[in-house]
């Protein structure tokens, strides 16, 4: 029965259609009503997406799910979804994340609810978009599409200097953008006229150009992810982003940068992604080590888990750009798990900032005393930032390091340094706020989490213990197709 | 051939100059308060106009006046789209004029005569007529800019356009003559003939074409050749500034296609090089200046430049594809620019002009509504998806990457990306600010109503573009003669 049903234009078009809606409940009057409505269409744009995982076959790496519609026929662009074991998992974590912040959401914004609400729906309902489209133009469209939204959620949500930030972050990400439909178009002209992705795939491309096209992909994902040296707008824009922006940007934007590198650049440029290899390697090395020194140095408390987030992504480049099933896997698991880890952290910071609109580590110490259930929680965040086993954090790195050192023990070495910065800056945070006597003032009146706060975090910690004592619901579903890539990618095709 | 069937293709024109004559007539025994019996005949001309120019299409493209006139898809085309946003500007600009005391006959029957001057452009296939057309356009808008005598600026902007504007239509002249000499013919199809024969004298053949190129781009309002573009928008009434940069651009459009591409196809390698700095050098200024503007109006005015520089990468690219997405992009270019004069003019009251940036200031908190219509059409002048701006560039790069302007799509890119930041400015102020007034928006309704139409169809056009894309194409392909 489920099967007939167009699941993935469902996937996108619920979410858009309900944040339609909560726009069309208008002014604050009616906010009570606009939130409703906003959870009724995440949860349901969550449950469609779940015959996604559970229909879907482990055995091939062929596009499942597909839809194909003409849409621009004086191009030859179509409607083409589908989704493989790369990117299944992402519209799930993706509609997730859009519950929980539409929850997150729920008391603290109190001015032009509606538009919040909807901003984060058509949001998702774009995202999902980004990860099942299989015609090169449709994917540009939800891209840059989805910017919109997080412009005006950080511009009109967000901090003190949150106008300098979003126009960061947009006009940083546009720059990329527009380079990779540059390159979409030249392999349009190459290709005989095919948006098709799947087509680029197959299609021989020549040395040169396979290189120019990947740098020009390059810029794209790299800012995305993002890599070092292009990652300044990220702690920018997490630090003036409201809570649920810092979460989705955190969980879900910087994974498709990366999703970018496994259905873009690798397969279509596989020549140049093995030549230029050892440069994303090194820029991949410096996001851990480098960005894990800075983030040690934060004093500002979203700072920190954005300059660790970097970190954290440095990973899942160095995992893909090894180009082996370790690390590849370890890389998108790591990716999920990020996602999770890193929501999590932003919303715990959310928490407190909601309380004693604060960020800065300084400003607290001794919150355990006044928050014990808050403090458990943050407690196993923590952890799992930190990459401890039976989080789900230490998985993804385990894998890629163990993929690292088949190809490089330094590369190896270097990665598992991660092991101790992460430890040591996310750990000594946690030292600084909750620990200790109770600071000042504002400490001393805190009150623990509420219900719907609990409710927030036990989700997001049961599935962070769940994946990192029990990771192979999450891997055995990419496996095939992370080998057939592998072997894709390792074939010349010039 | 009987007579009347050689009038045949001109209907349209024919009923419009009778038309325009009889209102100005009528307005003659019309009293101030009943005016809109004469705003409503105009309209109601624009609409008849429209049946007319639909009823007398002929497949293919029908010559008359002796192969000085002709009827073709593209003419077709353009003409019903002039239609349409001349019957938007009236819309748009009738209560902005009423608060203002302009709302005058002579504004209405300028503005049909100005139409009246574009449809000739666009259907002539002969330098004479192209220029007959020319003029009459450009003198109505020289006079509409000078429509409100009181004001200091708005007979500077008039002057400013009337000498640079003659200075070009005497380059464009210039340049005819010459073309003339070479090659003894003025007709579009028998001078690109002439040229493939050969021409004993090429200097002056490539002579006149740089003077027809000079006053053309004038006309575009190209750089080096945009200095009145900004002071024109800037001095001019809102409304005047929205018909200067609406239908004439069709028009001008289509001029582009009949001299460059029709008649001096032969020459391209010259004309496509000085297109190509023209092109480059436009995006640059129009971009870089925009930014530095706190006057949304001549903000509008670079951002037209960069535009037409844009444009002109799809002229230059040569082709149906090119030529295609040319059109694409100004018709696209029109409905935009239409659309966020139209809100300029909603916010301005009585006494009042919302045309600094700082107008734009918590619009979303005085009129959500009204807010994302100019959200709308920003993304879409920046060219950001799911607009239809977007795809008008899509189609422009695609052309120029086609023809092998890989570097040329590039710096294209880069320069939208200025120009991104400019329009992001609008959103920002919007969205991020607090009012700094909060005087009721007056919304009368019937230009509240086609402006939600406009920006909503630069969406809904973003998530379709295929008919249009296709209409445009096909109207390139089915008239030009290309060799």
């Amino acid at each position: 029965m489920i099967s007939g049903l167009p699941l993935l234009s469902i996937a996108i078009w619920l979410p858009i259609l309900f944040g339609v809606l909560v726009l069309a409940t208008g002014n604050d009057r009616n906010a009570p009503l606009a939130r409703i409505i906003a959870l009724v269409g995440a949860v349901l744009g969550f449950l469609v997406t779940l015959p996604l995982y559970f229909g879907f076959n482990k055995m091939t790496s062929a596009m499942q799910f597909v839809e194909m519609h003409d849409w621009i026929t004086h191009f030859n662009i179509h409607y083409h979804l589908g989704v493989d074991g790369i990117s299944v998992l992402f519209i799930l974590l993706n509609s997730f994340f859009t519950a929980i912040v539409v929850l997150a959401g729920w008391k603290v914004i109190e001015k032009r609810v509606a538009q919040y609400m909807a901003a984060f729906l058509i949001m998702s309902g774009m995202v999902n978009g980004v990860f099942a489209a299989l015609d090169a133009m449709l994917f540009y469209v939800f891209w840059e599409a989805m910017l919109i939204p997080m412009f005006l959620i950080i511009g009109v949500w967000g901090g003190p200097n949150r106008v300098y930030a979003a126009v960061k972050f947009f006009l940083y990400t546009l720059l990329g953008s527009l380079l990779m439909l540059v390159a979409l178009i030249y392999l349009y002209n190459q290709s005989g006229g095919s948006f098709e992705i799947l087509r680029y795939h197959a299609m021989p491309i020549p040395m040169t150009a396979q290189i120019l096209v990947f740098i020009a992909f390059l810029t794209a994902f790299s800012v995305k992810v993002p890599m070092f040296p292009v990652h300044t707008w990220l702690p920018d824009a997490h630090v003036e982003a409201p809570t649920g922006g810092s979460v989705v940007l955190a969980a879900i934007m910087l994974k498709v940068g990366a999703y970018g590198f496994l259905r873009f650049s690798l397969p279509i440029a596989p020549d140049a992604s093995h030549k230029l290899a050892g440069m994303m390697i090194a820029l991949s090395l410096i996001a851990v080590v480098y960005i894990g020194l800075v983030a040690l140095m934060q004093a500002d408390m979203k700072k920190l888990v954005a300059y660790s987030s970097i970190s954290h992504m440095g990973f899942v480049t160095l995992g893909i750009f090894i180009f082996n099933a370790y690390g590849m896997e370890g890389a998108l698991l790591q990716m999920i798990s990020h996602g999770f880890v890193s929501g999590a952290l932003f919303l715990v910071i959310g928490v407190l900032y909601d309380r004693v609109h604060s960020r800065q580590i300084a400003d607290y110490g001794g919150v355990a005393n006044k928050m014990p259930v808050f403090a458990a929680f943050f407690m196993l965040f923590a952890m799992a930032n930190s990459g401890l086993p039976g989080t789900s954090g230490f998985v993804g790195e385990f894998l890629v390091i163990m993929g690292a050192e088949k190809a490089n023990f330094w590369f190896a070495m270097l990665a598992a340094s991660t092991l101790i910065f992460g430890a040591a800056y996310t750990l000594w945070m946690y030292k600084r706020v909750i620990f200790g006597a109770v600071a000042n003032e504002h400490v001393a009146h805190l009150s623990d989490i509420t219900l719907r706060e609990k409710v927030i975090f036990t989700i997001l910690a049961l599935t962070v213990l769940v994946m990192g004592v029990y990771p192979l619901p999450f891997s055995e579903i990419m496996h095939t197709t992370v080998n057939d890539l592998l072997v894709h990618v390792s074939h010349q095709k010039f | 051939m009987s007579f009347l069937s050689t009038l045949y293709p001109a209907y349209a024109e024919i009923f419009l100059l009778v038309m325009s004559c009889t209102i100005l007539m009528v307005d003659l025994f019309v009293t101030d308060k009943s005016r809109t019996l004469t705003y409503l005949l105009a309209q109601f001309t624009l609409l008849c106009c429209a049946w007319i120019t639909v009823g007398t299409h002929q497949p293919g493209a029908v010559h008359t006046f002796h192969n000085m006139f002709v009827d073709d898809l593209m003419s077709d085309v353009l003409k019903l789209l002039s239609y349409i946003s001349v019957f938007m500007a009236l819309v748009y600009s009738r209560n902005y004029l009423l608060a203002r005391g302009l709302f005058s006959g002579e504004f209405i029957v300028l503005t049909l005569f100005s139409l009246l001057g574009m449809m000739v452009m666009i259907s002539a296939s002969h330098f004479l007529t192209l220029y007959l057309g020319l003029e009459l356009l450009s003198l109505c808008l020289y006079a509409m800019v000078a429509l409100q005598r009181d004001s200091a600026a708005a007979t500077e902007a008039a002057m400013k356009y009337f000498i640079l504007g003659a200075l070009a239509s005497g380059l464009l002249l210039y340049g005819m003559s010459m073309l003339y000499g070479a090659t003894g013919t003025l007709e579009v199809a028998a001078l690109s003939e002439a040229i493939k024969h050969g021409v004993q004298n090429k200097e002056l053949l490539v002579f006149g074409l740089v003077f027809v190129v000079a006053g053309l781009s004038f006309k575009l309002g190209a750089v080096p050749f945009h200095m009145w573009v900004p002071d024109v928008y800037h001095g001019a009434p809102t409304a005047m500034a929205m018909l200067i940069g609406s239908a004439p651009k069709l028009a001008v459009f289509a001029f582009v296609m009949r001299i460059l591409v029709e008649g001096l196809q032969p020459l391209m390698a010259h004309w496509s090089a000085m297109l190509m700095i023209m092109a480059v050098l436009s995006m640059a200024v129009g971009n870089i200046a925009a930014i530095a503007q706190t006057n949304i109006k001549r903000m509008l005015a670079y951002s037209t430049i960069s535009h037409m520089g844009f444009m002109l990468l799809g002229v230059l690219s040569g082709g149906i594809e090119g030529y295609g997405s040319a059109m694409f992009y100004n018709v696209v270019y029109v409905l935009m620019n239409l659309g966020a004069f139209g809100i300029i003019m909603l916010l301005s009251r009585e006494g009042f002009e919302a045309d600094t940036l700082e107008d734009f200031k918590g619009l979303n908190q005085r009129s959500p509504w009204l807010a994302f219509m100019m959200l709308l059409l920003m993304f879409s002048m920046a060219g950001i998806p799911p607009t239809v701006g977007f795809y008008a560039k899509f189609m422009v790069l695609q052309s120029i990457v086609s023809a092998g302007y890989i570097w040329l799509a590039v710096a294209a890119v880069l320069f939208s990306l200025i120009g991104a930041y400019y329009y992001l400015r609008i959103v920002k102020l919007m969205y991020f600010d607090a009012p700094e007034s909060h005087d009721q928006i007056k919304m009368y309704p019937d230009s509240s109503l086609l402006i939600s139409l406009n920006s909503l169809g630069v969406l809904a056009l973003g998530l379709l573009p295929g008919t249009l894309m296709w209409f445009c194409s096909e109207a390139v392909q089915r008239s030009l003669l290309l060799h």
